[in-house]
C-alpha cells in the first residue's frame, strides 16, 4: 500500500494505492485520481514549465523600467514526460532559443529527450 | 464619461472587463500599469491555472492569453503603462502614462482590480544584519521567469505558501540548491499537490513549527538561522537552532491586497482581509465602486479569481444600466468556530437572485467537518466538508429563499465533526 | 598618480560633507576619500533624523556650542539645498516627580545654551499637543527641534562641494598617512601630508574580484571625518590619543499608515545611556522608533530578538497604541561614541595640520553645518587662506518630486520627458523620470540602494519587491552593464547571477 497525495488537481486528494491489487486507487475524488495514482506508482510523469532565451531582431536587449520586454519567453511541455528526464529536459531547455514573432503552442523543441512530447510556447510575444 | 473604468490588467481586471461589455456598458476602460496586460501571471509559467473555470490545465501566461484575446476581440479601451494616481468619490479616476499624460477620467462605475502585494522582511522583524540577497519569492519569480537572471546559488525559503514551494521548484530546476523549506506553522500553507511535486520531487526539507530567527551576511546573505517554536506562542525554541549556509532567502510570508487607492478614496476596508467591505454584488461602501479578486481577498486559484470579477462585472453593469440596488434592508456575515472571515461581508437579501456565495478562510487544519449558515440562532443549512486547511479557501452557496426577509444577521461557523485524520505534517515528511 | 591638494578630508559622512561644503565656496583644491561606494554609508544612514534643539548638551561643551549653531544653519541649507526639513518640535515627556526635575534641569540647560522657545507643559497641553501620548505622562519639555532625512542631508552638500569642484572620490579607503616635511626639513608652511589610497572598481561584476590600485595625494591639511573609522586614521598620522566606543542602536521604520501616532519627536527623560527611545513622524511621513543603545566591539550592523523587543517596551510607555505589524523595516545604527565626553574637533597632537574630528555620536547630525565652519576656521587659524570664489555657490538642482506637482506642472513635466509619466515605485509614486535624473546628479547612485537615498524608491512599504527588478534594469541601462553587474548597496551585494555563474 502507498500513500499519496494527487498532484492533478488542487484538491490534493489522499490516495492509497495497493501495488498487490493491480495498483488499486481509493480516496480520490474524481477519475483522473485513479490514473495519476496508478501511474506515480508504476511510472511517475511530470509537466515541465520553463523558459527560453529570446532572440530579439532589434538591438533593445530589454532594459525597460516598466518591465514590460520580457526576455525570456515561458514553455512547457505538451504532455507529461517521465520523472527522471526532468533534468535532462532542462538541459535541452536551457540550450533552445526562440525567434520572434512567436505564439502560444508553437513548437521550440521536437520530442523533448525522445519523449512524445515538444516544448511549446506558453505565451504570445510578438516583438 | 466612461461606463466602467477598471484599475488593473491582471486576471481580474480581465474577466471584469469583458463581463461588463457582455453586459451591456458600452464605454469600458481597463487602466494597467505595466506594459503588458495579464498582470502577476505573466511571471507564473508553472502550470496547473483554469481547472475550475476552462476544465484544463494552463500555466498562467496561457491562462491570461483567453481573457487578453477575449478584450482585444472587443472595444474596450485598454490602456497600459499607465497608473492610477487617485481615485475620489465623483467617481473620478486620476491617472498617469508616458504617452498620455497626466489625466483626470470621468466614469460611471469603478471595478478595483489591483490584486496584492508580498509581505517583506519588515513584518516579521527578523534580527539581523541587512545584505542583500532576501528577497520576495514574487521578485525572485520576475527575476527568473522574465528576465532570465537567478536570485543566488545556495537558498533556503521562507514560509511554505504556493509561490514560495513553486520558486523552491523552479530554481531547483534552473540548478540552484534550495537547502530548505521554513514553515511557522505547523502544516504548510500552500496546496499539497505543490508540496509534493515541488519540494517531495527534489527531496527539499520542509521545516514545520520553524522560522528563520537571524539572518547574516556583510554585503550579501552569508548565512540563515533557523528555530524550532512553540506552536502556541509562535516564540522560538532556544537550542534548537540550525544554521544554513546560504547567499539567498527568499520570503513567502503572504500577501496583503494593495489598497492604498482604495483607502485613500475613502472606502471602508476590513481589517481581517485588508480588502473592501462589499456587498453580495461585490460593491463597496462608495456606491459604483466595486472589488474583485486579490485587492479584494487573497486567493488560492485563479479560476475563482475570475469568477467574482465577473460577478462585480454584473454588478457593475446592473448599476450602471438600472441605478443603484436598494440597500435598505442590510444584514451582516458573522463568523464563528475558526472562520477568520467571510466575502461579502454583508447582504441585502432581497437583492439575491439564486443564490449568495459566501467565501471565507478557517484558522486551522480541520477534519471531517460542517460549514453551518445560521440566521441569529437558527441553522438554515449545512454543508459537510471532508478536510479544511487555512491555505485553501473556502466557499457555501446559500439558495435566496433561505434568507428571503430575514432582518437576523447570517452567521457561518465551522465545526469539526471528528479530529483532523492525519497531521498535516505527515504529508510533508 | 600623485595630486596636490589644500586639504584631504577622509570620510564622506554628514561631518566629511558638511566640511566639503563649507570649503567649496573658497578657491581650494579639496579632495574627500570615501571608502564606500555612496556617501551617508556609516553612522549617517542609520539615524534617527533629528535636528535637535540643543537643551541636552552640558553647557559650554563643544557639542552644545554646535548643535545650536548647527541646526540654525540647517534650517537654511534645507531652503537653499532643497532637502526635506520639517519643524516638528519636541517633547520630553515627564512620568514622574523625578522626570519632572530633569525636565528642569533640561531647561535651565536649554536657557544656558541659548535655546530659545523652550517651555514646560503641563499634562493637558501635552495632550492636546499630542493626542496619542500615554495617559501617565504628567508633564513635557517641548522643543523647537525639527526633523530631516539624514541621508538627504548630507548628500546635498557633498553633491553641492562636488558642483563646485570638490573631488568625492568613492571606494577609496585611506591606508596610510605620512608627513612630508617642507625642503628646509621644517613641519612647517611647507610641510605636506602624503595620503596613500587603495580604489576599488569592479570591472569583472560585483561578485567576482575587484580591480584595487593604489593612489597618493598630497596635501597641506587632511581632516579626520572618518566615523567609526577615526581612531584607526588618527592613528595612521598620530601618537594614540583617544579611542572609538562603537554603540549601537536599533530601529523600527513603520509604514505611513502609523504615521498619525505621534505629530512630534517623542523623547523620555535621558539617562546616562543617551536620549533613549524615541517616537517621531520622519521627513517622509512615516513614524520611526527607536535606539536602543548597547555598546558592541565590532561594527556589527545586526538588529537583535533582545534589542527590538526594548525598543517595542520603551516606545509603548510613550505611546501605548503604536502598532508594530506595521513595520516596514528594521534596522541598526553605530554611533562613533569616543573616548571623550565631547565632540573631539582639534589639530591631532604631534601632527601639525591634520584635524581630528572624531566621536561625533548624537548630536552630530544636528550640529554638522556647524562643524564645517568651526573646521574651516581651524584650518583657517593654522594658515590656510580663505580666498572667496567669485559669484554665488553653484547649486544642484535636484530632480523634480512628481507627485508633489500640480496636474498642469505634471504634465508639462511628461511632455518634455515621457519617463516622468511612468511611475516605477508605486508605494512613493516614484517616477522613472526622477530616477532618470539622479544619474545626471553631482554623484551619481552606484547601487540600488543608492537610488534610494536619491529619490525615496524603494523606501515604502514593499521596500522595493515590486520595482527592485526595475530599478536594477535601469540602473544597469545607465551604467552600460548587465544586471549581474548591479549591487544593492555596499561593494559585493550583488542582486542576481547569470544563471551560467549559479
Amino acid at each position: 500500500m502507498k500513500e499519496l497525495i494527487c498532484i492533478v488537481c488542487p484538491r490534493g486528494c489522499h490516495l492509497t494505492v495497493d501495488e498487490n491489487n493491480g495498483y488499486a486507487v481509493t480516496g480520490n475524488f474524481c477519475k483522473r485520481g485513479e490514473v495519476y495514482g496508478k501511474a506515480e506508482v508504476t511510472a511517475p510523469v511530470r509537466v515541465v514549465t520553463s523558459t527560453v532565451a529570446i532572440h530579439r531582431a532589434s538591438a533593445k536587449t530589454a532594459p525597460d523600467a516598466a518591465g514590460g520586454i520580457e526576455a525570456r519567453c515561458p514553455v512547457k511541455t505538451s504532455d507529461a514526460i517521465p520523472k527522471h528526464l526532468v533534468l535532462d529536459a532542462m538541459q535541452q531547455i536551457y540550450a533552445a532559443s526562440v525567434d520572434l514573432p512567436v505564439h502560444i503552442g508553437d513548437v521550440v523543441i521536437h520530442g523533448i529527450c525522445g519523449t512524445g512530447a515538444d516544448l511549446v510556447a506558453t505565451k504570445d510575444i510578438l516583438a | 464619461m466612461y461606463d466602467l473604468i477598471v484599475v488593473g490588467g491582471g486576471p481580474a481586471g480581465l474577466a471584469a472587463a469583458v463581463k461588463a461589455r457582455e453586459c451591456g456598458l458600452k464605454k469600458v476602460l481597463i487602466v494597467e500599469r505595466s506594459l503588458q496586460l495579464g498582470g502577476i501571471l505573466n511571471q507564473c509559467i508553472h502550470n496547473g491555472f483554469g481547472l475550475t473555470y476552462f476544465k484544463e490545465e494552463l500555466t498562467g501566461p496561457e491562462y491570461a492569453a483567453r481573457f487578453i484575446k477575449q478584450v482585444e476581440g472587443t472595444d474596450i479601451e485598454v490602456r497600459t503603462d499607465t497608473m492610477v494616481l487617485d481615485i475620489t468619490p465623483d467617481k473620478t479616476v486620476h491617472m498617469v502614462s508616458p504617452t498620455l499624460g497626466y489625466r483626470a477620467e470621468q466614469t460611471k462605475s469603478i471595478i478595483l482590480a489591483m490584486g496584492c502585494r508580498e509581505r517583506a522582511r519588515g513584518a516579521l522583524s527578523i534580527p539581523g544584519t541587512r545584505p542583500a540577497g532576501v528577497y520576495t519569492a514574487g521578485a525572485a519569480q520576475k527575476y527568473v521567469n522574465i528576465d532570465g537572471y537567478m536570485p543566488g546559488r545556495r537558498i533556503v525559503i521562507l514560509g511554505s505558501g504556493d509561490i514560495g514551494l513553486i520558486m523552491a521548484r523552479r530554481l531547483t530546476l534552473e540548478g540552484a540548491k534550495v537547502l530548505a523549506c521554513v514553515e511557522l506553522n505547523p502544516y504548510s500553507s500552500g496546496l499539497n499537490r505543490n508540496i509534493v511535486q515541488c519540494l517531495n520531487d527534489f527531496n527539499i526539507p520542509l521545516y514545520l513549527s520553524h522560522t528563520v530567527t537571524n539572518i547574516q551576511g556583510e554585503s550579501r546573505v552569508e548565512k540563515v538561522v533557523v528555530s524550532q517554536v512553540d506552536d502556541r506562542t509562535k516564540a522560538p525554541i532556544p537550542g534548537t537552532e540550525i544554521e544554513f549556509e546560504c547567499d539567498t532567502l527568499l520570503l513567502s510570508v503572504g500577501l496583503i491586497p494593495e489598497n492604498e487607492l482604495t483607502r485613500d478614496a475613502g472606502i471602508a476596508l476590513d481589517p481581517r482581509t485588508k480588502g473592501a467591505f462589499v456587498y453580495e454584488n461585490m460593491e463597496t461602501s462608495m456606491p459604483g465602486v466595486f472589488a474583485c479578486g486579490n485587492v479584494l481577498h487573497v486567493h488560492d486559484l485563479v479560476d475563482f479569481v475570475t469568477q467574482e470579477a465577473q460577478r462585480a462585472a454584473e454588478a457593475a453593469a446592473e448599476y450602471v444600466l438600472k441605478g443603484q440596488p436598494s440597500r435598505e434592508n442590510i444584514i451582516d456575515v458573522r463568523t464563528a468556530g475558526g472562520v477568520t472571515y467571510t466575502v461579502p461581508q454583508q447582504i441585502c437579501p432581497e437583492n439575491l437572485k439564486d443564490e449568495v456565495r459566501v467565501f471565507f478562510r478557517i484558522n486551522r487544519v480541520f477534519g471531517k467537518s460542517e460549514i453551518v449558515a445560521k440566521l441569529g440562532d437558527k441553522e438554515i443549512k449545512v454543508f459537510k466538508k471532508p478536510f479544511m486547511i487555512p491555505g485553501e479557501m473556502q466557499n457555501v452557496s446559500i439558495p435566496a429563499e433561505l434568507l428571503a426577509g430575514t432582518h437576523e444577521d447570517l452567521t457561518i461557523e465551522a465545526r469539526e465533526v471528528t479530529e483532523p485524520a492525519a497531521d498535516n505534517g505527515e504529508v510533508a515528511k | 598618480m600623485n595630486k596636490n591638494y589644500d586639504v584631504v578630508i577622509v570620510g564622506c559622512g554628514t561631518s566629511g560633507a558638511a566640511i566639503a561644503f563649507t570649503l567649496a565656496q573658497y578657491d581650494l583644491k579639496v579632495a574627500v576619500l570615501e571608502r564606500e561606494n555612496d556617501v551617508a554609508m556609516g553612522t549617517t544612514r542609520a539615524n534617527s533624523g533629528i535636528l535637535h534643539a540643543g537643551y541636552d548638551p552640558e553647557p559650554g561643551t563643544l557639542m552644545a556650542k554646535l548643535n545650536v549653531r548647527g541646526v540654525a544653519i540647517a534650517k537654511e541649507l534645507s531652503k537653499k539645498l532643497r532637502f526635506a526639513y520639517n519643524p516638528v518640535g519636541s517633547l520630553v515627556l515627564a512620568f514622574s516627580g523625578h522626570d519632572l526635575k530633569t525636565l528642569k534641569t533640561l531647561k535651565a540647560r536649554a536657557d544656558a545654551n541659548g535655546v530659545k522657545d523652550c517651555r514646560i507643559l503641563s499634562k493637558e497641553e501635552v495632550q492636546q499637543m499630542e493626542p496619542m501620548v500615554s495617559e501617565d505622562v504628567i508633564a513635557a519639555l517641548y522643543a523647537p527641534s525639527a526633523v530631516c532625512s539624514p541621508w538627504e542631508f548630507c548628500l546635498t552638500m557633498a553633491e553641492t562641494a562636488a558642483l563646485n569642484g570638490t573631488e568625492i572620490l568613492l571606494e577609496t579607503e585611506v591606508v596610510g598617512i605620512s608627513r612630508e616635511n617642507g625642503k628646509d626639513g621644517n613641519a612647517g608652511d611647507a610641510g605636506n601630508w602624503k595620503v596613500v589610497a587603495k580604489q576599488t572598481s569592479w570591472p569583472n561584476g560585483p561578485a567576482n574580484a575587484p580591480k584595487v590600485e593604489e593612489i597618493t595625494l598630497t596635501t597641506r591639511f587632511v581632516v579626520n571625518a572618518a566615523g567609526l573609522a577615526a581612531e584607526k586614521i588618527h592613528d595612521m598620522a598620530a601618537p594614540h590619543s583617544f579611542s572609538i566606543k562603537p554603540s549601537r542602536g536599533e530601529y523600527y521604520l513603520m509604514d505611513k499608515a502609523e504615521g498619525f501616532r505621534a505629530r512630534h519627536t517623542i523623547f523620555q527623560c535621558p539617562d546616562e545611556n543617551g536620549k533613549g527611545v524615541l517616537v517621531s513622524p520622519t521627513v517622509h511621513g512615516n513614524l520611526i522608533v527607536g535606539p536602543n543603545s548597547e555598546e558592541i566591539k565590532n561594527n556589527d550592523y545586526s538588529t537583535t530578538a533582545g534589542g527590538m523587543a526594548f525598543v517595542r517596551k520603551s516606545a509603548v510607555r510613550s505611546v501605548p497604541s503604536i502598532d508594530f505589524r506595521n513595520n516596514i523595516r528594521n534596522f541598526a545604527g553605530i554611533r562613533a561614541r569616543s573616548t571623550s565626553k565631547d565632540f573631539i574637533i582639534e589639530e591631532a597632537k604631534g601632527a601639525p595640520n591634520f584635524i581630528d574630528v572624531a566621536g561625533i555620536c548624537s548630536p552630530g547630525l544636528s550640529a554638522a553645518p556647524a562643524i564645517g565652519e568651526y573646521v574651516t576656521e581651524l584650518m583657517a587659524g593654522k594658515g590656510l587662506k580663505l580666498i572667496k570664489k567669485p559669484g554665488e555657490l553653484k547649486l544642484y538642482k535636484e530632480p523634480h518630486h512628481f507627485k508633489d506637482l500640480d496636474a498642469e506642472q505634471k504634465n508639462a513635466l511628461i511632455a518634455r520627458d515621457p519617463s516622468y509619466g511612468r511611475i516605477v515605485c508605486r508605494c512613493e509614486s516614484i517616477t522613472e523620470g526622477e530616477m532618470r535624473d539622479t544619474f545626471n546628479s553631482p554623484l551619481p547612485p552606484r547601487s540600488v540602494d543608492g537610488i534610494k537615498r536619491r529619490t525615496m524608491a524603494g523606501l515604502g512599504r514593499c521596500q522595493g519587491g515590486f520595482c527592485g527588478p526595475q530599478v536594477v534594469k535601469l540602473l544597469a541601462e545607465y551604467m552600460g552593464v548587465t544586471e549581474d553587474r548591479i549591487v544593492q548597496d555596499k561593494a559585493g551585494s550583488w542582486m542576481v547571477l547569470r544563471r551560467e555563474d549559479a
